[in-house]
């Protein structure tokens, strides 16, 4: 297997009381990757680590064998881009320059003509160029979703990492938001890392799942081996049906399981 | 052509749009972006000619009669020498009495415009302005030191202006190195900031209790932010410091865009938020130190400029920075000439006059605003 990116043993957290313990993984190239995992599994806390955001306590990033770990802010942003969950914008930006933010690992002093139409390229690949001159805070949740996308594309970072990009999304608008992630990865052939909440979106788009509880990995791989009703059961304490559809497992979470009084 | 275009592609405008593209046309929203930057760069040029245009003008303002074109000569026949013919008494009182007063004026105003400009981007306040770390409190504490205890690290004729300067710029890296140590988030800096600048007050105000008549006139002559101190050689002394900050500045211009989107982002984007705050703040912080140690507190140009050419602009640092700086050069220097002229003999401070003339002006500016945000 060709490896894009490789993580190993990421540490973050106290001893006492690990957010990510020993965590390794490998990702092949252009595909499409969800990690999920029950509240406090560490799974944003992961893609954090991994673009620096918060620095890990130990462990290292690989993209193409490169370590990415010791690098300057402004190299590894040339590898890794990163989409929040959300962003709150305190004075009024437009979503042109926005989006233009993201090329600044490239960047002159004065910016230019090229950066530019790289930013109308990718709102025409998202279909939201009529937003450009539109303050970012005016937009829907979707739109506004979109837009931080944008960003982390004109970035030119061969991977891109997900902080829960539907969280806040009615279905129409994670359907939306997910078809987006999945063309781009297809067409810019670049990787793309998520956290996700939402399992039957990770089954029904992923290539990978990598599946956490309390900072391990405890499942990985295809969405049939990792979004099984054993694995729900033990991760999530939930008692549910999975059930193949259009070739992906969906689950239906049918009880809590209570532990059993020692 | 537009209409042919919506009628044949109906239900299809990407196929006009893409077609559009390849006869080497822009589209709509380009066409609209492309008018902003136009407006965005005439806006900025714009200020700077009314900015000249009214020096002219504020310098013929005064008991000597001097018109605009003899005031134009009087200052460019210092730098071409012989091309211009000017009345030697004209030419003596605009270059050593009205000018350097004007030119203390733009100084400061623009000084405390970038300032207020990037403070808020790095501190991600709107409620930011140059005095928000500590600045006056500092300043007022030197000049209670200097004027109580008789205590100041510079002698003659700064006097005060040296304690001023010192304490200003201590007390804001105090506050700058207590919040870098918890992590320099913006939250960080501005609780430090409130905090020690309740500290400094209440120094100040124990020393003021303790004073006599003549040193409290000393200290309350201080801090009405009057542009009477600057002369020639105050206004090199600034200059100077102006060449070394507002490059160091505007060569963060992308960062302080990025920085107004939240740390978090800055920092997958390639920008040290923490480092970057910090270098922000201590080069404003010795720039706002020199302005205030020599024309005390004019919180409200610092304040407020920024947030009127963003109004205009947006939110580029680019064009932000310089229009911040020149729009509060003009709002300074307009109150100055309000000031110095309307009960003329009697000169009202700068610092006042700034406010009356200031705050009315913005008030009707944050009416008038279309969005829904409330800086517009």
């Amino acid at each position: 297997m060709m490896i894009k990116l490789q993580a190993k043993k990421i540490i973050f957290g106290y001893t006492s009381h690990p957010i990510l313990d020993n965590v390794d993984f490998e990702i092949a190239p252009s595909k499409l990757v969800t990690i999920v995992g029950p509240n406090g599994s560490g799974k944003s806390t992961l893609i954090k680590c991994m673009d620096r955001i918060v620095s890990p306590q130990g462990g290292s990033i690989l993209i193409d064998r490169k370590d990415v770990t010791n690098m300057g802010r402004m190299d590894m942003a040339r590898y890794l881009s990163y989409v929040p969950q959300s962003s709150v914008r305190i004075f009024p930006t437009n979503v042109f320059d926005t989006i233009l933010m993201g090329r600044r690992p490239h960047i002159g002093w004065l910016g230019s003509d090229k950066d530019e139409k790289k930013v109308w390229d990718v709102l025409r690949l998202l279909d939201i160029e009529s937003l450009a001159m539109r303050n970012f805070s005016e937009l829907s949740g979707g739109q506004q979703q979109k837009v931080l996308i944008a960003r982390a594309l004109v970035q030119e970072a061969e991977v891109m990492l997900l902080d829960e990009p539907t969280s806040n999304l009615d279905i129409w608008h994670q359907l939306d938001v997910m078809n987006i992630i999945r063309d781009v990865v297809k067409k810019k052939e670049i990787t793309a890392i998520m956290a996700l909440h939402d399992l039957n979106l990770a089954s029904y788009y992923s290539d990978r799942i990598i599946m956490m509880k309390k900072g391990k990995i405890v499942a990985a791989g295809d969405p049939h081996s990792v979004i099984t009703e054993e694995n729900i059961a033990s991760v999530y304490r939930v008692e549910a049906a999975v059930r193949s559809l259009s070739d992906r497992p969906m689950i239906m979470p049918l009880r809590q399981i209570r532990e059993a009084k020692a | 052509m537009t209409s042919f275009r919506t009628l044949f592609f109906q239900g299809k405008p990407d196929a006009g749009l893409s077609r559009a593209r390849r006869a080497g046309k822009k589209s709509n929203p380009e066409m609209a972006h492309e008018r902003f930057k136009f407006i965005r760069i005439f806006f900025v040029l714009g200020i700077v000619g009314l900015l000249v245009l009214l020096t002219g003008i504020i310098i013929t303002l005064g008991p000597l009669n001097i018109s605009v074109i003899d005031s134009y000569s009087a200052l460019l026949a210092r730098f071409w020498p012989g091309h211009f013919s000017v009345d030697a008494l004209i030419s003596r009182v605009v270059w050593n009495i009205r000018f350097p007063r004007i030119l203390g004026g733009i100084m400061a105003g623009f000084g405390l415009g970038i300032c207020g400009c990037v403070m808020q981007a790095v501190l991600k306040n709107p409620l930011a302005s140059p005095f928000t770390l500590g600045i006056t409190a500092g300043a007022q504490f030197g000049i209670s030191v200097a004027a109580v205890i008789g205590f100041s690290i510079l002698g003659g004729p700064y006097f005060i202006i040296g304690n001023a300067f010192a304490c200003a710029l201590l007390c804001s890296l105090f506050i700058i190195g207590l919040a870098a140590i918890k992590g320099a988030s913006s939250e960080n800096l501005v609780l430090a900031g409130i905090a020690v600048n309740y500290f400094f007050t209440a120094m100040s105000q124990l020393l003021k209790y303790f004073a006599s008549d003549e040193q409290l006139r000393l200290m309350t002559n201080w801090g009405m932010g009057d542009l009477a101190a600057f002369s020639w050689t105050n206004s090199q002394l600034l200059l100077v410091i102006f060449i070394i900050c507002i490059p160091l500045l505007m060569t963060k211009c992308w960062d302080l865009n990025i920085m107004t989107a939240g740390d978090e982002t800055a920092k997958s984007i390639g920008v040290n938020a923490e480092r970057t705050r910090i270098f922000i703040m201590v080069v404003s912080s010795l720039l706002v130190a020199t302005i205030v140690c020599f024309m005390g507190t004019i919180a409200f140009v610092g304040l407020v400029a920024p947030h009127m050419a963003r109004m205009v602009i947006g939110g580029d640092h680019r064009f932000l920075i310089p229009a911040s700086g020149v729009l509060g050069a003009l709002v300074l220097m307009s109150a100055d000439a309000v000031g110095m002229n309307l009960i003329a003999p009697t000169i009202i401070p700068t610092g006042i006059m700034t406010s009356i003339v200031g705050v009315p002006f913005f008030m009707y500016l944050m009416m008038k605003g279309k969005r829904k945000e409330f800086w517009t």
